[in-house]
């Protein structure tokens, strides 16, 4: 109940400010441009390309490209979660009402989802918009939305969690993207390692297991990664924050 | 008035790494209280106010809100206390009332009373007219009265006020004194200030603490009854050796405060004043002011911090 409270609160407060609104239109201004360029190619006749298939090329193209531009945004949707609350000293207010750390956490959390899920809604409408012209494959359609979704969850996660590590908002943005882009390509460390090491790395890397949903395999391992992924980087906000309360 | 104790604090102690802010403070607080924080700056003041209102952790020790023990049932006290930070914990970018409606719900005010709860609080503070403005377009003093709105949106047994008075304008410290005297009628009341006439005309009991430790805990009323002698500040343009000054009839005590002050201390019952100004007349010390020192307070406070004094009266 208190969550919902939070959250509502937390995504009314991001809709009054200028950066929500620039990030919502950048990122879909971004977004058409490739989806553009990626019907274009699938029209061209004669190519390679169109033997894959529309949902193949165009639809899973764009979700894609929409994986890395969020990378680079979502930082800067988290950054004041926390940070601004310890910067301004509204943290006091939430934390001398009657309500617990996890409460606190989990309502920015889902505030802020609240917030990507918006935009999530606005990604889907380019690939429905083909609906109107021709048949789309809706199962692999399903699983490259529900990859997006995931990925958003995860960065919003782990920018949560940096914000809560400084008072300064744009250190949190930076240091978030810093640790999302390890997570993005940590799979890459794995082409040095043994086979044993290359395994770890490479079950950590979020562009796998986003690719492998990306692809229209549905597959447990990769929905596991992401909630485990979520669950524990809540869980070290809520740690951290009571270190705050304790140590500070 | 029923006489129970709201708030108790045992041995409460708060170490910043090695720094200990706070050092084994013990006191207690009635219904009906309003008991001042005096302190100088650092001694501990805000620290002490935090971990009343459970946003830090104290080191050791025990705070109990009206019967519920803060760390073993965090909920229970919380949803007795209205606490308002030195910096009002303001959203910018919410309108006053869409600010104070969080506040409410976040004290789990029930929703049938939201609405209720929200119109008393601002009638209160004097914000009836600013229920639809945007809480960043409004001034400083509005922000405070804001805060302390917040604080008593849900009726909280204790309300916890880190100097509610700065920034305000004369007649707005007025309002916000006569808030606070009005809360103490029902609630506990404690609050921090580095203003020792507003602990004086608000407060009924103070607590001075320095350097983190408690160094006097004391009914206000007392104090008044204990003060029999007078004490006043001279100021000579050609002042003669303290010793001249000691020997004028009914001067108990004089003190240097520079080259050409002194705080004098006269006998209980003696016109020392009178004949002083005699004295300054007939020898040529230039006497130029001559004006009763501030009070008790000040006196208790400078002999106990033995520091500089704090402005008797300095509003920003």
């Amino acid at each position: 109940m208190m969550v919902f409270t939070i959250a509502g609160t937390e995504l009314r407060r991001m809709f009054q400010t200028v950066l929500a609104w620039a990030v919502l239109a950048v990122v879909q201004f971004l977004l058409a441009i490739f989806f553009f360029m990626l019907l274009w190619k699938f029209l061209e006749p004669g190519t390679a390309a169109a033997a894959r298939g529309l949902t193949d090329i165009v639809v899973t193209g764009t979700l894609q490209i929409a994986g890395i531009v969020l990378l680079l945004v979502s930082p800067l949707l988290t950054m004041r979660l926390f940070s601004e609350e310890q910067r301004s000293g509204t943290m006091q207010l939430l934390s001398s009402a009657p309500i617990s750390l996890t409460e606190i956490v989990l309502g920015k959390y889902l505030g802020v989802l609240g917030f990507l899920l918006c935009m999530l809604g606005m990604i889907a409408l380019m690939p429905l918009s083909l609906l109107a012209g021709t048949a789309l494959d809706m199962g692999q359609l399903g699983a490259g939305l529900l990859a997006l979704g995931l990925l958003m969850a995860a960065f919003a996660a782990v920018g949560l969690f940096v914000s809560t590590l400084t008072d300064q908002p744009a250190l949190a943005a930076i240091g978030g993207f810093a640790a999302l882009f390890i997570l993005w390509i940590i799979h890459i460390a794995a082409y040095s390692g043994g086979e044993a090491v290359a395994a770890v790395f490479s079950y950590l890397s979020l562009l796998r297991h986003f690719d492998g949903l990306l692809d229209g395999y549905f597959s447990s391992v990769d929905v596991v990664y992401f909630i485990l992924l979520i669950a524990s980087f809540l869980a070290l906000s809520v740690w951290r924050l009571d270190a705050r309360r304790t140590y500070h | 008035m029923p006489q129970d104790t709201l708030i108790a604090v045992e041995h409460l102690t708060r170490y910043y790494g090695a720094h200990c802010a706070v050092s084994d403070l013990s006191f207690t607080v009635q219904r009906g209280e309003i008991l001042g924080f005096l302190g100088p700056n650092g001694a501990g003041k805000t620290t002490t106010m935090q971990m009343l209102c459970g946003v830090l952790a104290p080191s050791n020790g025990r705070v109990t809100i009206a019967g519920h023990d803060l760390a073993l049932d965090p909920r229970g006290a919380k949803q007795h206390i209205g606490y308002l930070p030195e910096h009002p914990p303001l959203y910018y970018d919410l309108t006053v009332d869409q600010y104070l409606n969080f506040c409410a719900q976040l004290r789990r005010v029930p929703s049938a009373e939201r609405a209720a709860a929200v119109a008393r609080s601002k009638h209160r503070c004097g914000l009836e007219e600013a229920g639809g403005r945007l809480i960043g377009n409004l001034s400083k003093g509005f922000h405070q009265r804001i805060g302390v709105a917040q604080a008593i949106i849900h009726a909280p047994a204790v309300v916890i006020l880190d100097e509610p008075t700065v920034g305000l304008d004369p007649s707005q410290i007025v309002e916000i004194r006569g808030l606070i005297r009005e809360l103490g009628d029902v609630y506990s009341v404690i609050l921090s200030t580095h203003i020792l006439s507003e602990a004086q005309t608000v407060c009924s009991r103070v607590l001075i603490i320095d350097e983190g430790k408690l160094i006097l805990d004391e009914p206000l009323a007392g104090l008044r009854d204990a003060d029999q002698e007078q004490v006043f500040v001279i100021a000579l343009r050609h002042p003669p050796p303290l010793a001249a000054l000691q020997a004028v009839a009914g001067v108990a005590e004089v003190h240097a405060i520079d080259a050409q002050r002194f705080r004098i201390t006269g006998r209980a019952g003696s016109d020392s004043a009178v004949a002083l100004s005699e004295s300054a007349a007939a020898q040529g010390w230039g006497l130029y002011e001559l004006a009763p020192s501030a009070g008790t307070l000040e006196e208790i406070y400078l002999q106990l911090t033995r520091g500089e004094p704090p402005a008797p009266d300095a509003h920003p």
